[in-house]
């Protein structure tokens, strides 16, 4: 038992633009180990199979709960959360890619600040006047409410922009470190800021500003985009029913084109 | 265009709850604020906070009232939080919960659409609003969202994956500014600011495996420490008695478990031993938290009647209906699913006592200065409002009523603080150079150390010594043991000499301020010769410890002659080492009273 050993071959990179290549390392096993505390493993002891020491792997993680999104990679070829990945349930050996879909910074370490930008586009939040005591929130249809509750756990993992063959934003630049190369043709946001649009649209004062997110759901990358590949509710990790989501807003945004044409 | 130069401009360091209100707060008031964190501000620790936030809503027919939700935090902080600010705090609670609502914070909510309440420890009514499981989650992102929509006005720059290294202080001590470095492109820049507010969350990291995310390592204050910020209280550790054991983190079961009905209990002469109900019939399984702790690492620990002799007891939910379970509860159950592959709804949890959050910090007046001009600290990195042991859905509390108050005073302080001197570029370029150079000798060191490996081992010193039961044989090695680990720190050798994203150096940094900070931490334990909260300490007798008649550990009572006073701490630059005092506090308002939850 004690000498029972977990192989990984990560894929490496040194920076932004350098050549990814491949190392392998061998962690020993116990019950209940994930791949982050594996990763931790190699921390204090980077040493290859074949005992080279190199420098330790660079990856990002927080909550280590399945709450913060931050430990997104790409194991065994699919994207998840890294924390939740328990040895266990993994083929051997296990293999770590960056999430490519996005600029690659550092070994399995990405630059997903996209993601937040696109909450922007969506104008994901609820226009209150000010942090000061105005008036009772309106009160919420509590089975509404569950359904907030559930695109409301969305963490911006990236999950399903990494799964969805319509987005692409590793030409991107990177803070610092590069500048954005050409776009390519793929240009969907990806499922997530959708769902946010939707959660907002949900709300009974989000609402207001619902025909003001599903204008910006018509523009480029937005809610057309989407190929229907279904992928994205396939690998969500909160299980958000993004494929309902997809088709409601697809929906709305057809009525509110009409609307737009018929100056409603 | 020509810059105005009216506008204030503040640095916010941590975007947890407390950093993001606080930012709020500041733009509402026209100000401009430089956002720093370790990561985007929607993934920060704030959002491991499951079981809700305290405010009497009164709205379940209870007649619960304002005063009790002030004596509970008094008495379950065991008379040794400054009254007036938590009188503030509980009196601000149901205001917060409104805005919160009106943000779109998802809570979860009565048939009738109003916001639901459920019981938790330390308090008999019902009081605390909560979204499922995930209220830190849900109360974060819409505080993130708001802080977005400045953002797009143009108001809040957001330095993510940026470290706060060190404040800047000009020529009459006054802190004008800042020095960080991007986690990426290693960068190392000086800013200017005209109040720096640290909002850094807890030190858990100090003690390797605990709740707290990886990101909340103490460095922030022990930086500040060392640059003659006082700290306060730090050997207030809160025990979570609800943690699933790992060997990478020990992963929070919600207090919640214990409000919506669940029951702890071991195997005892054969049958289910239900020990927290028959140990304090009062409270049953919703004691607050250290007395829980105490009572569960009793039971294994002394008594050992742990699941199968190991470390472990029974949370047990299997007897209530899974629908309402799932309802209250959903986001934890799935968790405890993922990682242990049971299903709680089926069979109890095992479950063990785990380091979880930090009662002390910086400290703070009630508006949260701290005793340098211009540095503010805000949410758990400072000390206030919770005395030696924290209520359960007090700190999502505690976290959102400090961002309210330090953001507005942060303006009034750029506006009509003393503030002296502006920082000359000279003066700016000399702290960012001064930082490089610490940086670059980082990356020369060639030890035989690795940092990861010392970060392990200083984890496993504080749990043997500085935790749950502690007696001043034990931290007296404690103290040994982390002055031999400091001096170990210079041995460290770096593998990682990149120039991008070098986790290792920046790593090997931290730890530094970690070890310091764990010395402040132990050494306050050891002075505070009493059990208060969260602070339990055996008495020794002969230098071994003491056992009553029947066999029980003595423990040394409450002494509030001596020690109802606030520990301060100051960093001694020549010998590195923690200078113990103690401070008077306002507890004008509720006499103290023995704790006891029998």
């Amino acid at each position: 038992m004690a000498d029972k050993k977990v192989r990984f071959i990560i894929e490496r990179q040194d920076g932004p633009d350098e050549k990814p290549y491949e190392q392998e390392f061998d962690v020993d096993y116990r019950p209940g180990l994930n791949v982050v505390a594996s990763l931790m493993e190699i921390q204090k002891n980077p040493v290859t199979v074949d005992g080279k020491r190199v420098p330790p792997v660079t990856w990002e993680c927080n909550c280590l709960e399945k709450v913060c999104g931050a430990c997104m990679m790409v194991i065994n070829g699919r994207a998840r959360q890294a924390c939740c990945a328990l040895i266990d349930e993994l083929e051997q050996p296990i293999r770590l890619q960056p999430a490519r879909t996005f600029p690659v910074i550092r070994d399995l370490l990405i630059d997903r600040s996209i993601m937040f930008e696109n909450l922007k586009k969506i104008q994901g939040w609820i226009e209150i006047d000010g942090s000061w005591e105005v008036t009772n929130a309106p009160i919420q249809n509590p089975y509404t409410a569950q359904l907030t509750y559930k695109l409301s756990q969305c963490m911006t993992c990236g999950c399903c922009l990494e799964a969805c063959p319509n987005v692409d934003y590793s030409y991107l630049g990177i803070e610092g470190l590069r500048e954005a190369k050409s776009p390519v043709t793929a240009d969907f946001m990806g499922a997530s800021p959708v769902a946010q649009a939707y959660l907002f649209n949900l709300n009974p004062v989000g609402a207001f500003d619902k025909p003001k997110r599903l204008n910006a759901l018509m523009e480029k990358g937005g809610i057309t985009s989407c190929g229907n590949s279904q992928n994205c509710a396939a690998v969500c990790p909160k299980s958000l029913p993004l494929l309902d989501v997809l088709a409601q807003v697809n929906r709305d945004v057809n009525i509110q084109a009409l609307k737009n044409m018929f100056n409603f | 265009m020509a810059k105005d130069m009216s506008k204030k401009r503040i640095a916010v360091v941590g975007g947890g709850i407390s950093g993001l209100l606080a930012t709020i707060k500041i733009c509402e008031l026209g100000g401009e604020v430089d956002l720093f964190s370790y990561c985007p501000v929607k993934r920060s620790h704030s959002l491991c906070a499951q079981g809700g936030i305290n405010a009497c809503m009164d709205t379940k027919g209870e007649h619960d009232s304002i005063y009790e939700h002030f004596d509970d935090t008094v008495y379950g902080g065991d008379f040794l939080a400054d009254q007036t600010a938590v009188k503030g705090m509980v009196e601000a609670a149901p205001k917060l919960i409104k805005m919160f609502d009106r943000m779109g914070v998802p809570f979860t909510r009565t048939a009738e659409g109003v916001l639901d309440l459920r019981n938790f420890g330390g308090q008999k009514h019902k009081r605390t609003c909560f979204s499922g499981s995930t209220t830190g989650q849900q109360i974060l992102y819409a505080l993130d969202e708001q802080v977005r929509r400045w953002e797009v006005k143009g108001l809040v720059h957001k330095y993510e994956f940026w470290e706060f290294v060190k404040i800047i202080k000009n020529k009459e001590g006054v802190c004008r500014g800042l020095v960080a470095q991007s986690m990426n492109s290693m960068e190392i820049r000086a800013f200017r600011a005209d109040t720096v507010i640290l909002a850094t969350g807890g030190p858990g990291q100090v003690f390797g495996r605990c709740t707290a995310s990886t990101i909340c390592n103490g460095s922030a204050v022990s930086a500040v420490y060392q640059q003659g910020a006082e700290i306060a209280n730090p050997e207030f550790i809160q025990i979570h008695p609800t943690a699933i054991p790992g060997s990478d983190k020990n992963r929070l079961m919600s207090e919640a478990c214990r409000g919506e009905g669940g029951r702890v209990w071991v195997y005892k002469d054969g049958k289910p031993w239900y020990f927290l109900e028959e140990m304090y019939p009062a409270y049953g399984n919703l004691v607050p938290r250290d007395v829980a702790s105490r009572a569960i690492f009793k039971v294994c620990v002394h008594m050992g009647l742990g699941i199968n002799g190991e470390n472990r007891v029974y949370l047990d939910l299997s007897h209530i209906d899974s629908g309402y379970l799932e309802r209250k509860l959903g986001g934890i159950l799935e968790m405890y699913s993922e990682f242990v592959g049971q299903d709680p709804r089926k069979v109890p949890m095992e479950i063990f006592p785990s380091v979880h959050y930090s009662m002390g910090g910086i400290w703070v007046d009630r508006l949260h200065n701290t005793n340098i001009p211009g540095l503010m600290a805000s949410g758990e990195c400072d000390y206030q409002y919770h005395g030696a042991n924290r209520l359960g859905a007090n700190s999502l509390l505690s976290a959102a009523y400090s961002g309210t108050v330090s953001g507005p005073e942060a303006m009034r302080w750029a506006k009509t603080g003393q503030r002296g001197s502006e920082l000359t570029d000279a003066e700016l370029e000399a702290a960012r150079q001064e930082v490089q150079s610490e940086y670059d000798k980082i990356l020369q060191m060639n030890g035989t150390e690795n940092a990861h490996q010392l970060h392990h081992e200083m984890g496993d010193l504080m749990y043997e010594y500085v935790a749950i039961e502690r007696d001043n044989n034990g931290l007296d090695k404690g103290l040994e043991g982390l002055k031999k680990l400091l001096k170990r720190w210079d041995n460290i050798g770096i593998t990682d000499h990149s120039k991008v994203a070098n986790q290792e150096a920046m790593f090997v940094r931290q730890l530094r301020n970690m070890i310091l900070y764990a010395m402040a931490i132990t050494k306050s334990a050891r002075m505070r010769d009493e059990s208060r909260g969260a602070h339990a300490k055996i008495v020794l007798e002969n230098g071994k410890r003491k056992l009553d008649k029947d066999g029980e550990l003595v423990f040394m009572g409450r002494d509030d002659e001596k020690f109802m006073r606030v520990t301060i701490v100051n960093y001694d630059p020549k010998t590195e080492e923690p200078i113990i005092s103690y401070r008077e506090f306002d507890h004008s308002w509720i006499k103290p009273r023995l704790r006891s939850y029998k």
